[in-house]
């Protein structure tokens, strides 16, 4: 048997149509489709007008019950609103395309041609297109009503404080808000003394940033305080304005604490000389004769809520003369220790020599300078220190190596990398100052890559390295950012207004 | 002349009923109106008998006939067979046969010639309906379907057939029947013509949904216009007499 086997064309025949008899081919109404399309109407049902709310203010549309959508007359996010907007009618038909037609721009009507199908007689799938007309009605809306009634409305606010004479704190915070876009809703950002205040328009969104607040520097739980601006007694319904009080710990990085006896006794007998080495949502201390290290938790700080001795602006500068290692290297939480006995003397006063014990003998070598509190001079009126009774002071406590020389070197010349910043309004007294503190900070972050974990750098696109003298630059070992970790900046990210494309 | 009827309210009357030209078949339904329909056109001329087959109305589709006798199912009851025996005319033979397809009427169309039957048709069975039907017996598909007694219904004069015959299976479906045949529709545009509508060589019957255009093709095919059963007469005596006086 032949394995291709004789098949007969097939033509296909015409039949009368049964309505108006004309000739056609057979399909499974058997109707022509004049007369299918007399006989069914699969638009019939369909909403062919429809109110739309529109804001004349912020361009915004509204979709029920309460968001408001930004979008332009005859753009992609429109078309898809307007559809949106008929979904109870479309899910009775499928539908196939959808465009604009053309209308006057201040007519306040939009139209959109729709074509659907749908299943029709004895199995027929019908195509019909339709205009669906869409009648815009003006209305403000909430945030637009709410800004106009008073530019400087604001629900919640939350002040955020901590008790030092430095704002690096609040440097720091302001980069990693930054990087994790937690001021977004923010409607001002205000700088006050010791401090920023922040203001919302929603309580959920202040709760959401002390929330947040919380999980990156160590505060206090945040205590709230309301106040009442009206009341519906018909509906007996309440308006506050809330206000958040949230203070930072004020131990700050390479501060010198000495812990209350309890609490030491409490670690274990934790020498209670300790320097704290990282901040985060946790406090690091290190004791540096014995390098044991501890956390702390902000409820543990704050049961205990100590001060520290000496702060990073007591810092002195001592030159390093003799280095004896005593120990070997000890990797304690990451970062690399070595004890050793060093000679050092203050650089302004060479006549006297201290021999001390100090953590940092790994980086040190005789002709470094370094850095450290001077407890054989300063006058301490500490409490705490009172309570210890035979307590060995050193003389000396070394926090970090100092890099002032060779950045004398390097003055004038500009980084290769930026920070952005927040839209803050500026206190404008202390402007000087801010200069200065701010310097130290970039500085800060130069030196220590841990702090830069949680910050975007971005490259400067303005920066030229200079050709003169690039090739001592090599040789310097003073610590800069690697080009690695510099974000690109991206062009779309330069628009910094506060606007949102969806508001509630 | 093609006439539109209903049975209690459905458009389907080649369901509920089966006409040829010696006698018709009609199911027994809850108001006298179907049967009266048939006895006003064809009450002088062949016996119109109620009925059911296997208890069942929808006659028209379990038995097949035609003028020299009729083939019913085999769960038909004794007393329905001898009511059928004794109503019609004695000429026709009512057999019932042992089939595992059941339904005759959609398995079988046939007229006084020839018949057109399911592929999967026994052979006993074919046997049987050349004897008793006196038929020439063809298995054959219609569009693509077995089932060629619901999808076509033809007489001695012409046909109808699905609408979704090609043309070669048209010339050889009219080379085997020997009459004209057209592809069309019934009741606004049903496909199963013999389901909606039964047909003699004289007058047809169509569900009330028909339109105009598909009773003007049923009209034309089945050539029905002239027809009338003293027509048939007519014809005859013009070519026994001689001459008028």
């Amino acid at each position: 048997m032949a394995a291709n086997m004789f098949v007969v064309p097939q033509t296909q025949g015409t039949v009368l149509c049964c309505k108006c008899g004309i000739l056609m081919a057979p399909n499974p109404a058997n109707m022509c489709v004049t007369c299918l399309r007399c006989e069914v109407d699969i638009t019939e049902g369909l909403r062919k007008h429809v109110t739309i709310m529109h804001c004349p203010e912020c361009d915004c549309y509204l979709q029920p019950p309460r968001t408001w959508l930004k979008a332009q007359l005859e753009s992609k996010e429109l078309l898809t609103y307007c559809v949106k907007r008929l979904e109870t009618d479309l899910k009775k038909v499928r539908l196939v395309n959808a465009e604009f037609i053309w209308t006057e721009p201040h007519s306040k009507r939009i139209k959109v041609k729709l074509k659907v199908q749908k299943k029709a007689l004895n199995g027929a799938i019908l195509e019909q297109s339709y205009v669906v007309e869409y009648v815009q009605q003006d209305h403000m809306c909430e945030s637009c009503t709410r800004f106009q009634a008073n530019p400087d409305q604001w629900v919640a606010s939350v002040q955020l404080r901590q008790c030092v004479s430095h704002r690096r704190t609040f440097f720091y915070l302001e980069q990693v808000i930054l990087k994790h876009d937690a001021a977004v809703h923010a409607i001002k950002i205000k700088q006050m003394d010791r401090g920023i205040d922040f203001f919302f328009g929603n309580n959920s969104h202040a709760l959401k940033f002390v929330e947040f607040l919380g999980k990156v520097v160590p505060t206090d739980k945040g205590k709230r305080s309301q106040q009442l601006v009206s009341h519906d007694t018909k509906n007996n319904s309440y308006n506050y304005k809330y206000t958040y009080s949230v203070e930072i710990s004020p131990i700050c990085r390479e501060d010198l604490i000495c812990l209350p006896p309890r609490f030491a006794v409490s670690l274990g007998n934790f020498g209670p000389l300790v320097i704290c080495t990282r901040v985060t949502n946790n406090i690091t201390l290190l004791d540096p004769f014995t390098l044991r290290q501890c956390f702390l938790d902000r409820d543990q700080f704050w049961r205990y809520s100590f001060k520290s001795l000496l702060s990073s602006r007591q810092l002195v500068e001592y030159d390093v003369f003799n280095v004896e290692v005593v120990s070997p290297e000890y990797n304690v939480g990451g970062c690399k220790y070595v004890i050793a006995d060093v000679e050092v003397a203050r650089v302004n006063n060479y006549s006297k020599l201290f021999c001390v014990r100090t953590h940092l003998g790994h980086i040190l070598k005789p002709g470094d300078r370094a850095l450290g509190y001077d407890l054989y001079g300063v006058n301490s009126n500490d409490n705490e220190l009172d309570k210890y009774i035979d307590l060995v002071v050193p003389d000396v406590i070394l926090i970090k190596k100092s890099y002032e020389e060779k950045r004398q070197k390097k003055r004038g010349k500009p980084r290769p990398w930026k920070l952005k910043s927040l839209n803050m309004e500026l206190d404008e007294s202390s402007e000087e100052k801010m200069g200065l503190e701010y310097e130290e900070f970039l500085r800060d972050l130069e030196e220590n890559p841990e702090l830069r974990f949680n910050l975007s750098l971005y490259r400067d696109r303005d920066y030229q390295p200079s050709e003169i003298a690039s090739m001592a630059d090599d040789d310097d070992d003073v610590p800069s950012v690697p080009l690695e970790e510099l974000l690109a900046d991206l062009e779309l990210s330069d628009v910094e207004d506060g606007e949102d494309s969806m508001r509630e | 002349m093609a006439t539109r009827i209903q049975f209690e309210n459905s458009c389907e009357v080649g369901v509920f009923s089966k006409l040829t030209n010696a006698y018709c078949l009609v199911a027994i339904g809850g108001s006298e109106n179907f049967y009266s329909a048939f006895e006003s056109e064809l009450a002088d001329v062949i016996p119109v008998v109620k009925t059911s087959i296997a208890g069942t109305r929808i006659i028209g589709r379990l038995c097949a006939g035609n003028k020299n006798g009729l083939l019913v199912p085999h769960n038909t009851t004794d007393q329905e067979l001898q009511h059928l025996r004794n109503s019609l005319p004695d000429q026709v033979v009512v057999q019932r046969i042992e089939e595992k397809l059941s339904a005759l009427g959609n398995c079988i169309a046939c007229n006084d010639h020839v018949a057109l039957t399911h592929t999967d048709l026994d052979k006993e069975t074919e046997e049987i309906i050349a004897d008793v039907l006196g038929v020439e017996v063809f298995r054959q598909t219609i569009a693509g379907n077995i089932l060629v007694g619901s999808y076509c219904a033809f007489s001695n004069r012409g046909g109808l057939v699905h609408p979704h015959t090609s043309i070669e299976d048209l010339d050889e479906l009219s080379t085997l029947l020997q009459v004209p045949l057209v592809a069309g529709t019934i009741n606004r545009g049903s496909e199963v013509i013999a389901a909606g509508m039964t047909v003699n060589d004289w007058t047809a019957f169509c569900g009330s949904d028909t339109t105009a255009t598909e009773l003007s093709v049923i009209e034309s095919v089945f050539k029905l216009r002239e027809a009338q059963p003293t027509a048939i007469v007519e014809e005859m005596r013009k070519s026994l007499i001689d001459s008028y006086v």
